[in-house]
């Protein structure tokens, strides 16, 4: 590549006074761009000085004085802090990029656009930005901000015995983690609730899965009648909000007067089950409930992509002299598959942090000795318990963290895998 | 002879196993129907066809002095609206430059919301808790609302932005040869072809906080404030069963407005769920 030529020096001249934020314009002879820079350089100081100030100390610090300083505010101000450094080192950059675009312009020669064809562009380039920012700012105040909290969080110790105002709460490092491997109590709990959450990931979401596919293969059958009934049934579970059907199912699951032991049970001349306060059959009944509530979303899915598959494909299969069998593992099977694939992964997302039906149907109970968990308690719902009854704040951070390691990583995995990422339009 | 043998067989199978479905899937259903007739308050004495059924559940949900459930209701309500109204407008204008700007920050913002979707807002539940206590918003409408619209946006514009892209461009540059601004295009073209999955986003973002228990229990503590989740849930968890027939009752009063929503918008779902959500 051929070096252009360069007739004078203002670019590098104007890059480096734009040290100072608008003054590399001004020597561009851009003096309203140059003024407003400088202007809004030093009211983002002015104001945000103070912040900016007490939140890098209080990030670093947490606090040095009981009593004056508390440490989950400072915490909070120091993450604002950083926010609003980066969003003024954007502006500080764009501000030396601009000054040594315009000094190269006038390097080669080019004339520098006016205040006019400079409004225009700001306008063009910037309408997107300003659609943009109104959802971006609230996802960064309630979603991304949260996130950056329990991820400091997680390396403090902030809980009941270290609680401002009346404690600081300090930095530990990777303390909860180890603590979480090392310590008897959380390690045993750790790994039964981690077990329980796989298990009944796996467990539930398949069979949901599998049940859903099943029957909307079954309705789909050409020479069955009544189809459309049949599918608004089958769709009622997914209809009723589950957080009412997870509370009737609680009622009829009760040991002592759900309609489960006391008419169904009996009727078949089984003994009553204890449903709730056994560990082995809540978790059977949990199971059972979720792939009730579960398979009405796949069965929808499964029947939207069986309608779509061509006739042709079955009558050449036939012609070829295909079983059933095979129709359905060759032709059925893979396409329903290739189609559902990138939504039922989400399905074992959403189990993974399904906490309405573990907390609604038995709080994660029973309770068992020696951990600090229920039985059934899933992740989500652990944290939950360790959050709002034990305020076991740092160690409920280290789990999120956990947590939200794996969901990301199985998110990522599966959007590599579909097209929409790959896609030229995304990139 | 034999075909015909085998497919009598295969239907016969077909119709026992819907039989059994339907009953499985009904049951529950008509359970609770049945018991939110039932005169007395506990649950064991519910049948499924009570013998001398009563509205009084139903009449003491409507009394005010009574019960908390109207409030409830019209909490409810007005928070699912709320974040309707909100998300939908947020989603939009990030969805459509999403979809038809190129800019600086553009990929890494789509980056940004692909990973966010994923994480469920709840998992950073001793954040928001915290961070509602430090700013007053516990307790607040206003405060569950903000969390539900953040909460909403990442994955209804990824769902959205699908959409647009299939709105040939052409349209825009013509319009654009034409004369209109960045906003004509947007309101007058873009928007009233986006109809169909701007009423997907609306229904989900409606729904979504209708069924949410977790983060309306963390942040709401009043009585008064409740949704009908957090509600109907302090009514059976108090004192399993000694009010479970009242309990019946609101939770048919709640389901069956929210089923006939759903089954008559459900074809959208689907189609909402399939067209943005993978997109090929």
């Amino acid at each position: 590549m051929e070096t252009p030529m360069y007739q004078s020096n203002h670019r590098k001249i104007a890059l480096g006074l734009s040290i100072i934020p608008g003054f590399g314009q001004l020597y561009n002879r851009q003096y309203v761009k140059g003024i407003s820079f400088f202007i809004l350089a030093a009211s983002f100081l002015i104001v945000f000085k103070d912040l900016l100030n007490m939140g890098w100390w209080g990030i670093f610090t947490l606090g040095e004085v009981v009593g004056r300083d508390h440490s989950i505010f400072l915490l909070v101000e120091g993450i604002l802090a950083v926010i609003i450094s980066v969003f003024g080192l954007g502006f500080y950059a764009f501000n030396l990029r601009d000054a040594y675009k315009n000094g190269q312009k006038r390097d080669l020669g080019l004339k520098i656009s006016s205040l006019r064809e400079q409004y225009r562009a700001l306008v063009d380039n910037g309408f997107p930005y300003l659609m943009i920012s109104p959802g971006f700012i609230l996802l960064v105040f309630v979603v991304i901000f949260p996130i950056i909290f329990v991820v400091l969080l997680a390396f403090t110790n902030y809980d009941l015995y270290h609680s401002p105002p009346a404690k600081l709460v300090d930095w530990v490092g990777f303390q909860n983690f180890i603590d979480l491997v090392k310590l008897d109590l959380w390690r045993k709990t750790f790994i039964n609730v981690l077990a329980w959450t796989i298990v009944w990931t796996f467990g539930a979401t398949t069979l949901q899965i599998a049940l859903g596919i099943f029957l909307a293969i079954i309705v789909n059958q050409k020479d069955l009648k009544g189809k459309a009934i049949i599918r608004t049934i089958f769709i009622l579970p997914w209809a009723v909000p589950a957080f009412v059907t997870i509370l009737v199912f609680s009622g009829m699951f009760n040991e002592s007067f759900g309609v489960i032991n006391k008419t169904i049970l009996a009727a078949l001349g089984i003994g009553p089950i204890e449903w709730m306060t056994d560990p082995f059959w809540t978790k059977v009944a949990l199971i059972l409930i979720q792939t009730w509530l579960g398979f009405p979303f796949v069965f929808a899915m499964t029947t939207g992509v069986l309608q779509a598959i061509p006739n042709e494909l079955y009558e050449a299969a036939t012609v070829d002299g295909a079983s059933s069998w095979q129709k359905f593992t060759k032709i059925t099977l893979p396409l329903v598959l290739y189609a559902t694939a990138p939504i039922l992964i989400t399905q074992y997302t959403f189990n993974f942090n399904n906490f309405n039906i573990i907390y609604l149907f038995n709080g994660g109970g029973p309770a068992v000795s020696g951990q600090n968990a229920g039985a059934t308690d899933i992740l989500i719902s652990w944290i939950y318990r360790l959050t709002m009854t034990s305020a076991q704040y740092s160690k409920a951070a280290a789990i999120t963290l956990l947590l939200s390691l794996v969901v990301v990583s199985v998110a990522l995995w599966q959007f590599r895998r579909t097209k929409s990422f790959k896609e030229e339009d995304m990139m | 002879m034999d075909m015909k043998r085998q497919k009598l067989i295969r239907l016969t199978l077909s119709y026992a196993v819907i039989l059994a479905m339907t009953i499985i899937i009904v049951y529950p259903l008509l359970w609770v129907v049945g018991s939110s007739f039932n005169p007395g308050q506990s649950l064991s004495g519910s049948k499924m066809i009570p013998d001398n059924a009563t509205l009084a559940h139903y009449k003491k949900l409507f009394d005010t002095s009574q019960s908390d459930y109207l409030t409830w209701y019209w909490n409810s309500l007005k928070i699912s609206t709320l974040t309707m109204i909100f998300s939908v407008i947020l989603v939009s204008l990030t969805a459509y430059s999403f979809s038809r700007y190129r800019f600086i920050g553009r990929q890494n913002g789509l980056m940004t919301f692909l990973i966010l979707q994923m994480i469920p807002n709840f998992a950073a539940l001793i954040a928001i808790f915290i961070l509602a206590l430090l700013t007053g918003l516990v307790d607040t409408h206003l405060g569950l609302i903000l969390v539900y619209v953040g909460g909403a946006i990442p994955m209804n514009t990824w769902l959205m932005k699908g959409y647009l892209d299939t709105i040939p461009k052409e349209l825009d540059e013509s319009a654009k040869i034409d004369g209109a601004g960045h906003l004509r295009i947007f309101f007058q073209i873009v928007l009233p072809l986006a109809k169909p999955i701007i009423a997907v986003v609306a229904l989900f973002t409606f729904i979504a906080p209708f069924g949410d228990f977790i983060l309306a229990s963390v942040l709401l503590r009043s009585k008064e404030k409740y949704t009908l989740a957090v509600g109907l849930y302090d009514l059976v968890a108090k004192q399993f069963g000694s009010e479970f027939t009242t309990f019946a009752a609101g939770s048919v009063l709640i389901a069956v407005p929210i089923a006939i929503l759903f089954l008559s918008f459900q074809k959208y779902f689907v189609s909402g769920l399939t067209a943005g959500g993978t997109k090929g």
